[in-house]
């Protein structure tokens, strides 16, 4: 449980409010929250850059203050966009560069490297430069980087961010069968994709202005808001689509406009069934024209709605 | 991973060291920016000495500077502002969160700054001598070595101490390397005896170490005409030299630690978007 306060032009900023959590030995744990929610700073606490205010952290049952070597010796860090290293040097350059400030034998590095590498589909890219690799594969090489230490625990901050869906897809399945290869390896990743958090997460914790909101495996995070209905609703020509959130029977709702099409897509979250008459007559009346209508499962966004009031995007 | 606390971290400075030195291989260009043009600045003074006729030894003062001034940039430039580059791209928090101690991390950049410059630095040497036929004793060649490496280590360590206080002041980094520039070149006595200053501008400027190693060497390369012109006797020096290396190790450490713990309470060691 930590508040630690950031400075923002000379005003004091509380970035994390009495959150309390415990992440198990053998986790794949899931932080959701918008930007500014705390995410980053919830994981440069635990990776020992930043002091909480006030409160305590323990990493694999030591004191990020106290025990900070202790709990280095056991992890690693790697974040989305990341541009580290040295782009003069060759992709296992880089990558043997940072095992040697975890002490691994030469040898034993370039070993483990070379495999990592094959893995990631990169070996044909070892000898180039980093500063020739696309985006995808510089961010392939961070995950290697992260996980060739074989850390116990390992901090990801939105390790896809900006990823297409090739290089994501083999990242997330490195990630899983990383955590599921060995017991007591454990994960802690941030996310801004719902979609990610689902499939890859044992539990998640909805974290926004500094505090949890919720934390559970992501089918009882559901369970919250299958007694509600969601409804999707596809639009073209609607100028206003304020004050939907008014309407008798919706708990929440989101807009968003694709200005390509000339469409807007509206979600609503429904404590009585009955709204939705009320939602079309209202649209129809504000000149719109229905498009598509969905009644769709509960999904882990609707939850988020639910919780934090708005969509991530 | 159950290697000693000593291998972990001389594996850590190794690594460290591994970009400066495979650097001078991958950038080509090197030779011309850090010979060629430290050269045509020592050939100025040179050709200003030999029209005054001046002692020949003068010229072999002006390039024995020429050759230090190698290593006083590379402390301003990556040393003192290194810190704050790996803060900008990232690398710092990587530094900080494996388990070795920071010094090695500063350790690495020197060792690895320092041969990168002993080579650019001995090619400035070499051709300087070889285009003005200077003569240079090797009388002590012990000595020479001792007071060398003594001067590189204090000097390195005060770039060590720089590179932490460097991280407090952000973009204005750049503004100070330049200031520290051409002023150190003047009252170091690059381009001649540090002596001609008089005495309390010369026991000043021997805060850097540059100032006293130039001076211990000039005398150690010309004996003679050295002694002359000498601020202090080689002895001397050289034990000035070895308790500015005690002192500017000891606050890289003392600054290094003070830095992180005040970047780990503000949140300044990394950047917001990191």
């Amino acid at each position: 449980m930590f508040e630690p306060k950031k400075k923002k032009e000379g005003k004091s900023v509380t970035a994390l409010n009495s959150v309390s959590l415990r992440i198990e030995r053998g986790e794949l744990f899931g932080l959701l929250g918008p930007n500014g929610a705390g995410k980053t700073t919830l994981l440069k606490i635990l990776s020992t850059l930043l002091l909480p205010t006030t409160g305590k952290a323990y990493v694999a049952g030591f004191d990020v203050q106290k025990d900070y070597h202790a709990v280095r010796k056991r992890i690693n860090m790697v974040s989305g966009g990341e541009i580290s290293g040295y782009g003069l040097l060759t992709v296992k350059e880089n990558l043997w560069m940072f095992t040697q400030f975890y002490g691994m034998k030469s040898a034993v590095a370039k070993q483990r490297i070379d495999e990592m590498l094959t893995e990631f589909g990169l070996a044909d890219k070892k000898d180039e430069k980093v500063r020739t690799l696309s985006t995808g594969q510089r961010q392939k090489m961070n995950v290697i980087r992260g996980f060739v230490t074989d850390p116990e625990i390992i901090f990801l901050d939105e390790p896809t961010l900006g990823l297409d869906v090739n290089a994501s897809r083999v990242i997330r399945d490195y990630i899983v069968n990383w955590v599921q290869a060995k017991e007591n390896r454990t994960v802690l990743l941030t996310t801004h994709y719902m979609m990610e958090a689902d499939e890859l997460c044992d539990r998640i914790a909805i974290i926004d202005d500094g505090r949890i909101l919720a934390c559970d495996t992501p089918e009882r995070l559901k369970k919250l808001v299958r007694m509600n209905r969601t409804l999707k609703l596809d639009v073209s020509s609607l100028k206003d689509a304020s004050n939907f959130g008014s309407v008798p029977g919706v708990e929440h709702f989101t807009s968003q406009d694709d200005a390509e099409k000339g469409q807007t897509s509206l979600k609503f979250i429904l404590t009585d069934e009955s709204a939705v008459t009320e939602i079309i007559t209202e649209v129809l009346r504000r000149g719109a024209r229905i498009l598509s209508l969905q009644k769709t499962e509960p999904t882990l966004e609707d939850v988020f709605i639910k919780m934090v009031g708005k969509g991530l995007e | 991973m159950s290697d000693s606390w000593f291998v972990t971290n001389l594996r850590a400075i190794r690594g460290r060291a591994y970009p400066r030195v495979i650097g001078s291989k991958r950038e080509p260009s090197w030779l011309f920016f850090d010979i060629t043009l430290p050269i045509l600045t020592v050939s100025a003074y040179a050709y200003i000495y030999k029209y005054m006729d001046s002692p020949p030894e003068f010229v072999g003062y002006v390039i024995l500077g020429g050759a230090m001034t190698a290593f006083w940039l590379n402390i301003l430039w990556a040393m003192a502002s290194q810190l704050y580059w790996e803060k900008e791209i990232g690398n710092l928090q990587l530094y900080l969160i494996a388990p070795i101690s920071r010094m090695s991390i500063l350790a690495g950049m020197a060792v690895g700054g320092l041969f990168m410059t002993s080579i650019r630095a001995a090619a400035t040497m070499v051709i300087g001598v070889a285009i003005f036929g200077i003569a240079l004793s090797f009388a002590e060649p012990v000595m020479l070595i001792l007071v060398f490496v003594v001067t590189m280590v204090s000097l390195y360590g005060m770039g060590m101490m720089f590179a932490s206080l460097y991280l407090l002041l952000g973009r204005e980094a750049y503004h100070l390397s330049n200031l520290l520039t051409e002023p150190i070149y003047l009252v170091s006595g690059l381009y001649f005896p540090v002596k001609a200053l008089g005495f309390w501008v010369a026991a000043g400027a021997s805060i850097v170490p540059m100032t006293l190693g130039l001076d211990a060497l000039r005398q150690l390369f010309y004996p003679m005409a050295g002694s002359n012109d000498a601020f202090l006797s080689v002895n001397t020096e050289l034990g000035i030299l070895v308790a500015l290396c005690v002192i500017f190790l000891f606050l890289s450490k003392y600054s290094l630690a003070y830095m992180e713990k005040l970047g780990k309470t503000t949140g300044r060691l990394t950047l917001r978007w990191q």
